[in-house]
């Protein structure tokens, strides 16, 4: 077994209104930031787990995703898993 | 006649449900903690509004595991009724008991207000007392009460006709004026396939007794009343 940082980044689903970056780029268009296109905000999860190895700990986090990190009617997610 | 009103850490409109049910149920009134794995022979449950663990990560996502949620689920299963209201129908979505999501209200407000919520279909459990097209002035107060779901689960539920409350203006049209937080098809309540599991955003146990001036809610558990009473 060895410790594995994982990173978990969830962002709303494309195509789906995100009422949070919308507000987010409106604000940055008025502070003069014209070039300000789409803005998206999610959620970064880090956390340590212990797993046999990198594709186990991405597996594990996977599954986590899908139980309960994540909602998929309205999240994508991206795990990335360092040693 | 029994009603349990499910208590999860958080839960902060347990006893308006509690309170409603006692006086328009007619019988026995309890309440279930969540870390209790028995529905003690309810035989309509009720997941209230509130901040279920804080709402930490999203809005009814640990609730959805708590242990009590094994039962509700059990129970559904077998075609127990089951309602959820504000909180509790986010936990409900979280748990699969009826599709799609609630995000962030599009106004990215809190909104705290009456809204007007046409009955959409009245041979239910839970709207049968109401006329059907019937508008009524129901209380909201969430911050993520933003109903979506995909295009195919959407079209299913509106070709099979559950979406029981959609938010309308006061004359019954749907416009996005009448939607308070910028849900699809202006849904404000919708029930599973079978019929047996109801969620809602409005709050119509909040509105049931004549001293507040609003008795708009009562039909929602007189109709639940009929149901059982017919059912036994």
């Amino acid at each position: 077994m060895s410790d594995f940082d994982v990173e978990v980044r969830i962002t709303p689903r494309a195509g789906l209104l995100d009422p949070q970056g919308n507000a987010v780029a409106h604000a940055l268009r008025a502070l003069e930031f014209p070039g300000v296109g789409d803005v998206r905000i999610g959620r970064l999860i880090r956390l340590r787990l212990s797993a046999d190895s990198a594709d186990a700990a991405r597996q594990q986090t996977d599954r986590m995703c899908r139980k309960l990190l994540a909602n998929p009617v309205t999240e994508d997610y991206d795990i990335r898993v360092e040693s | 006649m029994r009603a349990a009103v499910v208590t999860f850490p958080g839960s902060n409109c347990d006893y308006d449900c509690y309170k409603a049910a006692q006086e328009l149920l007619g019988g026995d009134v309890h309440y279930v903690w969540h870390r209790e794995h028995d529905l003690r022979a309810a035989d309509v449950v009720f997941l209230p509004g509130g901040f279920a663990y804080g709402d930490y990560l999203r809005a009814g996502a640990i609730a959805r595991f708590s242990p009590v949620m094994r039962e509700v689920m059990a129970f559904a299963a077998e075609g127990g009724m089951v309602v959820g209201v504000c909180n509790g129908f986010q936990v409900l979505c979280e748990a699969g008991l009826l599709p799609g999501a609630l995000i962030r209200n599009a106004s990215l407000q809190f909104r705290g207000i009456d809204v007007y919520v046409r009955v959409e279909r009245t041979d239910t459990a839970f709207t049968s007392e109401y006329a059907r097209g019937q508008v009524l002035r129901l209380p909201i107060a969430h911050g993520e009460g933003n109903y979506v779901a995909d295009a195919e689960t959407l079209a299913r539920l509106e070709g099979e006709n559950r979406v029981i409350f959609r938010y309308v203006e006061p004359s019954g049209a749907v416009t996005d004026a009448g939607n308070p937080n910028g849900s699809m098809n202006n849904i404000a309540g919708i029930m599973n396939e079978r019929g047996n599991v109801l969620g809602l955003m409005p709050h119509p146990e909040r509105v049931v007794d004549p001293i507040l001036g609003n008795t708009d809610g009562r039909g929602l558990f007189a109709s639940i009343h009929e149901a059982l009473a017919g059912a036994r």
